[in-house]
């Protein structure tokens, strides 16, 4: 923000700086692992609930700050601490109250930032505040960097090698047991894959964004394709693209990377519901009496 | 016309499953495997939704599930497909209890509850199918290929195998499911309200469908809400409000008496 009123050295000088090479990688990684999970997200259709899990993580780290120090691993304690808290806590006030998981989320998800915003006013990091809240992809550290890759790694090999499974749970999760697959086990798999990937995208664009992130990419390619698969290859590399982009569009605009990367992520959606030559806009109307038949016939049931 | 086909590649299976299949194979080898229930009740929270049940059938029928609303027939039909944990009873399939989910064991929800916006093709649903199978890690073969094709065109589903799922009427949606029960070798396909929603030439293809199915050594057992069409589709009938009211032959049980114990409340 404030490079852009001082004089600006070139986008060619600011490269050669370790801060924005480490900014780039952490763009092509923490795009690609979250546009690879939103593939996940959008099939599973817990957008809501991502939201939900990116604000309690805020609380969490400010337990953790108050407790043990700003150090990598009180961070993802905190905010595993923090998700676990909220994700069981609604499923048991859901099951104990004649409220839904929704209704009891929604309390103690904001119940919990509230707090974790008063803890975090009244510590002493409170410049930190727009960083957990915007994120701060230009802070990050080599130790930031290897913990994006690490959780990068696992989110894609573990999507990946429960991807037959998978398929079958989001395509039917009712069902899914009757054809041998582990529904247990894939939740408590998925689950801690989304935290931890929040956790890596709470650094480059804050809790409040990160949501975008998560579910931005492929929502794009879910528009594109009748393939579920590409969604998550598709949507990791639509995640790195954006973050790229946006890495270059906001140095010269001075604007915030993190802002920049959840504009850019809603312009490449934009485009693929107005133009994608399957479902986009255009297209439907074209098709929108040819759909209706079929549909309207499945509806009772 | 597709049931002559149909039945010569039913016999055809030169997979040598010997296991897996009761259909194909040596004339006389199939209609040998018997389910058989016993006492089996199952309760959400504390609402019985079935008291004791109990009826024994082989492969090669096709049984209709008929009662009211209410009556427990999706309940039925998903602890058979053991997604639901009876209280007490138990399923025998041939001859073992029946503790988890069998890949033998094909479950087809009702077509409202499918997510027909889903990014999946007709083929790539059907090779669905063949996952329980293979596991986890086993390589989609040569040999699953022909069995996902087979299937395929089986249910007459060779010209729309790449649209998307939304994109097929209503019967064809129907038919891909039965393709991923026949891909997953299933020998007992359990069907919820197959014929709903379907205009009266596509339940004409699907009942001709069945018939072909039970002649191949399958057993079908579907919940079916149309009194009138269970005589021509199926040829026993279950009738049950929340206890079993009638079973056996529809020519013989699916009397009028019948039908008003189980509808009359």
């Amino acid at each position: 923000m404030d490079a852009a009123t001082h004089s600006l050295p070139t986008l060619a000088d600011f490269l050669a700086e370790p801060i924005a090479k480490r900014a780039l990688l952490a763009c092509v990684m923490i795009g690609f692992s979250n546009g690879f999970v939103s593939a996940f997200v959008v099939l599973r259709k817990s957008a809501l609930k991502v939201g939900t899990l990116s604000h309690a993580l805020l609380p969490g780290i400010a337990l953790a700050v108050l407790m043990a120090g700003l150090t990598q691993w009180s961070l993802l304690g905190g905010a595993v601490f923090a998700a676990l808290i909220v994700g069981l806590g609604s499923v048991f006030l859901s099951r104990t109250s004649r409220l839904d998981q929704d209704t009891a989320m929604g309390i103690l998800y904001t119940t919990a930032f509230a707090g974790g915003y008063i803890i975090l006013q009244r510590l002493s990091v409170r410049q930190k505040l727009d960083e957990w809240l915007f994120g701060s992809i230009v802070g990050m550290a080599d130790s930031d960097l290897w913990i994006a890759f690490g959780i990068s790694v696992v989110a894609v090999l573990t999507l990946t090698a429960l991807q037959r499974p998978l398929l079958i749970y989001l395509f039917e999760p009712n069902i899914a047991a009757s054809l041998g697959v582990p529904v247990r086990l894939l939740n408590y798999a998925t689950f801690a894959v989304v935290i931890l990937v929040l956790v890596s995208s709470l650094q480059a664009v804050g809790c409040i964004l990160s949501v975008g992130l998560m579910v931005a990419p492929a929502a794009t390619v879910y528009l594109l394709t009748d393939n579920a698969r590409t969604l998550f290859w598709g949507g990791g590399l639509i995640g790195a693209i954006g973050s790229v982009t946006a890495f270059f569009l906001s140095y010269p605009l001075g604007w915030s990377v993190s802002a920049t990367i959840i504009l850019v992520l809603g312009a490449f959606f934009l485009l693929a519901y107005v133009f994608s030559p399957r479902y986009g806009l255009i297209r439907w109307g074209r098709r929108v009496d040819k759909v209706v038949a079929p549909g309207a016939a499945g509806g009772n049931g | 016309m597709s049931g002559a086909r149909l039945a010569s590649e039913g016999q055809a299976h030169p997979h040598g499953h010997p296991d897996h299949v009761c259909w194909g194979g040596k004339p006389g080898a199939a209609h040998h495997h018997v389910l058989k229930v016993t006492g089996l009740s199952v309760s959400y929270r504390e609402v019985r939704a079935l008291e004791s049940v109990g009826f024994q059938t082989e492969c090669g029928r096709s049984i209709a599930l008929v009662g009211p609303n209410g009556a427990g027939k999706s309940t039925l039909l998903k602890t058979l497909a053991g997604l639901l944990v009876p209280d007490a009873g138990d399923i025998q399939w041939r001859g073992k209890k029946l503790t988890q989910s069998s890949f033998e064991i094909a479950y087809l929800p009702q077509r409202g509850e499918v997510d027909w916006e889903f990014p999946i093709t007709v083929r790539g649903l059907v090779e669905m199918g063949r996952y329980p199978n293979l596991g986890w890690w086993k390589p989609y073969s040569k040999h699953d290929e022909e069995i996902v094709a087979r299937a395929l065109a089986a249910m007459q589903l060779e010209d729309v195998q790449d649209r998307q799922i939304s994109a097929l009427s209503g019967g064809q949606q129907q038919r891909a499911f039965v393709a991923r029960a026949l891909a997953q070798e299933a020998h007992v396909l359990l069907l919820d309200e197959p014929f709903t929603g379907l205009d009266k030439p596509a339940q004409d293809n699907l009942a001709a469908l069945f018939r072909e199915l039970t002649r191949e050594g399958r057993l079908l057992i579907s919940s079916h809400h149309d009194l009138a069409t269970v005589p021509t589709i199926f040829d026993e009938v279950l009738l049950i409000k929340r206890r079993v009211v009638a079973f056996g032959a529809v020519s013989e049980v699916f009397t009028p008496e019948a039908i008003a114990e189980a509808y009359d409340s």
